[in-house]
């Protein structure tokens, strides 16, 4: 299928306001009489707050008003909370305070300066408690308790098994395992989160922000600030990046929402930059992983058994869903059909854990694909070659993964032979060889796959709970198609707007599509909530697939109408008529037919010119739900189709270690991703540099890092390090497009498989180099210090023998 | 534990209130506003004259998302307080244009070749762009050579790919200087 709009490189519609500077961020919003609020963070990991004194602070001239857990305690219900009931949170600490940077006052004042100012002079006591800061350490019955109320630092703990793994591993030549640690990374994009509210009219609290899918949650918020539902409107403010980090994020809304209403005045609350590290609820997965895979000696695997503690940190708002995601894509590519899944999340004094680019699939991914290497190298396969004798087939699809989810459509030889075919792999190793014998350098090759999800059912968040409080099924998206009466288009989003994310060169591509209009004529709004349809808003990958199918329905109405008072202005029956580049023509006389324009003025201003029983105007909605999930059993033996749009990468990549200096640099990286019919190559192609940058970051540099008193060492860009132009690789790119049979254009998510291959990819590479010296990366990051220390012990075992 | 606390009379003192009177030459015009001491610069150029492409994402120098062109070098502007601007020339992108439908020949270099994403950091990069062809040599930088000239400005979302290529695209359609060239 070809299209006209769709698939080509066009750009952005976005971009002229972003490059003069006006994107609308929540921190350039303004409202008449605007009081800025700063937080007192805990220094401590754990302790019971006895007193919070702010006498100095309320006399400092310009600050209005301080608050306190003490405050939400009496005036709050606790947060929404899709973790066990209970492990309670609010805005502000409520008794206790659990991790360095939990927030524990705020000062509201005239200006941030001086609410800073305020925050400066308030009073703590605190009683401290032993930190938790090991999560094996925190499941011992001798340790200390975050909640009291749970009864237990394990927040979660069950075994899925499918299929029979013991007798897997039976029949199996080789039965590999690792110890591996994947380690804290977080989204942070450059704007932080925020949220401007104020007590607007007729006793409406209106919350500004730039927080996600609001429109799916603005009830909870309500709830938890104890007034109705239709008394809230929140307000969609552009969002500049998020990768998970601004999905469901309520905390920041709430609190603005809360200092409003006790101050009567208009509120900002805007992350600044340690609050965003220490204090974002959007910590990524920190797991401890015993895992195991079973080979053939041909190497085909026979079973994966995984046992994974997951250090959640403090609070489990966002419930298990990391690992429920995991399990949409748990085989990988690969055939198998036994396994076996442990989980234990762990309550620590860290900051939560939330949403990161893969949301805990990239760190399953990771693990499968080191067991795939270790395989591959103890049978003596090459790592393409193990891979492509485990591929699922391109005839086998659609295919049912164990645990029940369901992988829409693929082709992952197409995939990896794309790869190969742009790299020269039989060169590069000849040239590791060369280069290894005759100047001591070392190369290392690494070549890694993925599976991409896109678009999660609702279902991925409560199937893995035994007694789910709120088992909703229900992810749609919305939109609504305008015509005004000159023929100029409207479109009207649900859900909030992510300017990474291009929302409106998606919407305007295809309307453009659909009418044969210019993508840049589009208008595009954003409804708040107390106008949007039923939307859910970006995440897992979900926004272009969704956000393409209701415009597509919307378009259709649309076009029904426009035909049928084409065909009533004509004289025509409908079914001869066709819209064309903007116009409604006679099929087989296209030199008689209707503008656009023409038919918009007949639609708003010439009632009496309308087929019969037709009302006046040119506008339609359409809800689009999820195209396919399927119940959970409640048994946990199946948890149904929750993640079936189906994407795949390959990243190859050649990069050198300095075995001295430890610092990697990189020679070469091919990217190969297939997300389905592509809407925008260059845009899809920036998702996969951007997301494997961020796989880079998390493998060598990034680490939201606590000591083992709970102290947080990476409170800065300083200490949190994240890729500069100088440690990104120049990236290769090529595409293949395996449409999805269940969605409109057979378009798949693309947003987040760059992050979840690269880490598998440069791990590879790097035990390639230094193979000799033993190296294998088993914890991320992986520093230069950790390599240094192998290539050190490698020597001496070297000059022993 | 008890945390630290100042003491009344140290308020003063610590969060001085004194203001003294700068003129800045911003964007090609003169302006004189009586400032608090403490006022950063970036919160002076956002705040008081509303020019609201100087992003903050870090508040400590690292990001690089504040950048503006201070006697048209780049400098954070975060990391500077209003006062010491007085008598000297500071430019942020609105300076470029600022009407998107009119776009300069660097701006227009990053929307053909998607050097942005959400678009924070961009003001920054486009300033920096024009710092480095402005300060400049004549032939187009390599991508090695571009890479160490934006290093010091975060981008999270582009792997700094298409950043390298508008750059490099933006130095094209400015060769031999001037907005016309």
């Amino acid at each position: 299928m070809t299209y006209a709009y769709i698939g080509k490189d066009r750009r952005r519609v976005e971009d002229p306001r972003l490059l003069v500077g006006r994107g609308g961020y929540i921190a350039d919003l303004r409202l008449p009489g605007m009081l800025h609020a700063a937080i007192l963070r805990s220094p401590v990991p754990h302790a019971r707050i006895r007193s919070v004194d702010a006498t100095e602070a309320l006399r400092l001239p310009g600050v209005v008003a301080v608050l306190t857990g003490e405050d939400c305690k009496a005036k709050l219900n606790p947060c929404m909370n899709f973790g066990p009931a209970t492990i309670a949170q609010y805005p502000l600490a409520v008794d206790k305070v659990r991790y360095v940077g939990e927030a524990v006052a705020a000062v509201v004042a005239e200006n941030r300066y001086l609410a800073e100012d305020g925050v400066d002079l308030l009073e703590v006591d605190y009683e401290t408690l032993p930190p938790v800061t090991d999560p094996m350490a925190a499941m011992e019955p001798e340790s200390a308790l975050l909640h009291e109320e749970h009864g237990s630092n394990i927040g979660y703990e069950r075994t899925f098994e499918f299929g029979d793994v013991n007798a897997a591993f039976a029949g199996a030549d080789l039965v590999v395992e690792d110890t591996l640690h994947w380690g804290r990374s977080a989204g942070v994009p450059m704007e932080t989160t925020g949220a401007v509210a104020q007590p607007g009219f007729n006793g409406v609290l209106e919350i500004y922000c730039n927080s996600l899918n609001f429109s799916y949650f603005s009830f909870l918020i309500a709830a938890t600030l104890r007034i109705p539902s239709n008394k809230l409107t929140m307000k969609p403010v552009p969002a500049g990046g998020s990768f998970g980090s601004k999905l469901a994020a309520h905390k920041v809304p709430t609190l603005a929402g809360f200092l409003a209403l006790q101050v009567g005045r208009p509120v900002s609350y805007v992350e600044d930059r340690l609050d965003n590290l220490m204090n974002s609820d959007h910590h990524g997965c920190d797991r401890f992983y015993e895992a195991r895979m079973g080979f053939r000696a041909d190497g085909t695997i026979t079973g994966l058994d995984i046992d994974v503690v997951d250090d959640y940190g403090a609070y489990m708002q966002f419930g298990v869903g990391h690992h429920g995601n995991a399990f949409s894509q748990v085989v990988g590519p690969y055939r198998f059909r036994d396994v076996r899944y442990r989980i234990r999340a762990v309550l620590t004094d860290k900051c939560q854990q939330g949403a990161y680019r893969g949301f805990g699939s990239e760190v399953h991914n990771w693990v499968l694909e080191r067991l795939v290497d270790q395989g591959a190298a103890r049978l003596g396969l090459a790592p393409e070659e193990i891979r492509r004798c485990n591929f699922i087939q391109p005839d086998q699809f659609p295919y049912t993964i164990p645990g029940g989810n369901l992988y829409d459509s693929g082709d992952y030889p197409a995939v990896l032979d794309k790869a190969l075919s742009m790299i020269d792999l039989n060169k590069w190793r000849a040239e590791q060889k060369r280069l290894r014998e005759e100047e001591g350098r070392h190369i290392g090759i690494g070549l890694a796959t993925t599976q991409e999800r896109s678009v999660f059912s609702s279902t991925e968040f409560w199937s893995m709970v035994e007694k789910p409080v709120l088992p909703v099924t229900s992810s749609p998206e919305s939109a609504t198609v305008t015509i005004d009466p000159t023929g100029q288009f409207q479109l009207l989003l649900h859900c909030q707007s992510m300017w990474g994310n291009s929302p409106e060169t998606v919407g305007a591509t295809v309307l453009a599509e659909e009418f044969g209009i210019p993508p840049e004529s589009v208008n595009v709004r954003y409804a708040d909530s107390a106008h949007a349809l039923p939307s859910t808003g970006p995440g897992g990958s979900r926004y272009t697939v969704m956000v393409a199918g209701a415009i597509r329905g919307a378009s259709r109405k649309l076009r029904k109408k426009l035909i049928d008072i084409a065909a009533h202005t004509l004289e025509e029956a409908p079914e001869d008529l066709e819209l064309v580049d903007a116009r409604v023509q006679v099929r087989d006389a296209p030199e008689t037919g209707l503008t656009l324009a023409e038919l918009a003025a007949t639609a708003y201003f010439f009632a009496l010119s309308l087929p019969e029983g037709m009302t006046s105007g040119l506008e339609e909605s359409y809800t689009y739900d999820h195209p396919y999930t399927t119940l959970p059993a409640p048994d946990g033996s199946d948890f149904g189709v929750f993640y079936p749009i189906m994407g795949h990468a390959c990243h190859i990549v050649v990069l050198e270690v300095d075995p001295d200096t430890g610092i990697p640099s990189f020679l070469d990286y091919v990217a190969v991703h297939d997300a389905g019919t592509i809407v925008n190559p260059r845009s899809l192609g920036g998702h996969v540099t951007g997301g494997a940058t961020q796989g880079i970051g998390t493998t060598l540099y990034e680490e939201l890092a606590y000591d083992e008193d709970g102290q947080f060492q990476s409170s800065t860009f300083r200490d949190y390090l994240i890729p500069t132009a100088n440690e990104a690789p120049a990236f290769r790119i090529g595409h293949v497009q395996t449409p999805s049979p269940f969605t409109e254009y057979g378009i798949k998510g693309g947003g987040e498989g760059g992050r979840m291959v690269a880490p598998a990819a440069v791990s590879a590479a790097i035990d390639d180099a230094l193979r000799e010296y033993g190296m294998r990366v088993r914890r991320l990051p992986v520093k230069p210090a950790d390599i240094v220390a192998t290539v050190r012990a490698g020597r001496s075992a070297e000059g022993a023998v | 534990m008890t945390t630290s606390k100042a003491s009344t009379t140290s308020i003063a003192a610590k969060y001085g209130t004194a203001r003294r009177t700068v003129t800045v030459h911003v964007n090609e015009r003169d302006v004189t506003r009586e400032v608090s001491t403490r006022t950063t610069l970036a919160d002076f150029l956002r705040d008081e004259l509303g020019l609201v492409s100087v992003h903050l994402g870090c508040e400590h120098g690292e990001c690089g998302s504040c950048t503006v062109l201070f006697d048209g070098h780049s400098v954070r502007s975060c990391l500077m307080l209003a006062v010491q601007t007085d008598g000297h020339t500071v430019e942020t992108v609105e300076s470029l244009a600022g009407n998107p439908a009119e776009l300069h020949p660097i701006q227009e270099a990053f929307a053909e070749e998607q050097g942005l994403q959400c678009g924070f950091c961009t003001p920054a990069m486009v300033l920096r762009t024009k710092e480095i062809i402005e300060t400049g040599r004549d032939r187009e930088l390599t991508d090695a050579e571009v890479r160490h000239e934006i290093s010091g400005i975060l981008c999270r979302c582009t792997g700094y790919q298409n950043i390298v290529r508008a750059v490099q695209s933006a130095q094209r359609r400015c060769r031999g200087g001037g907005r016309d060239a």
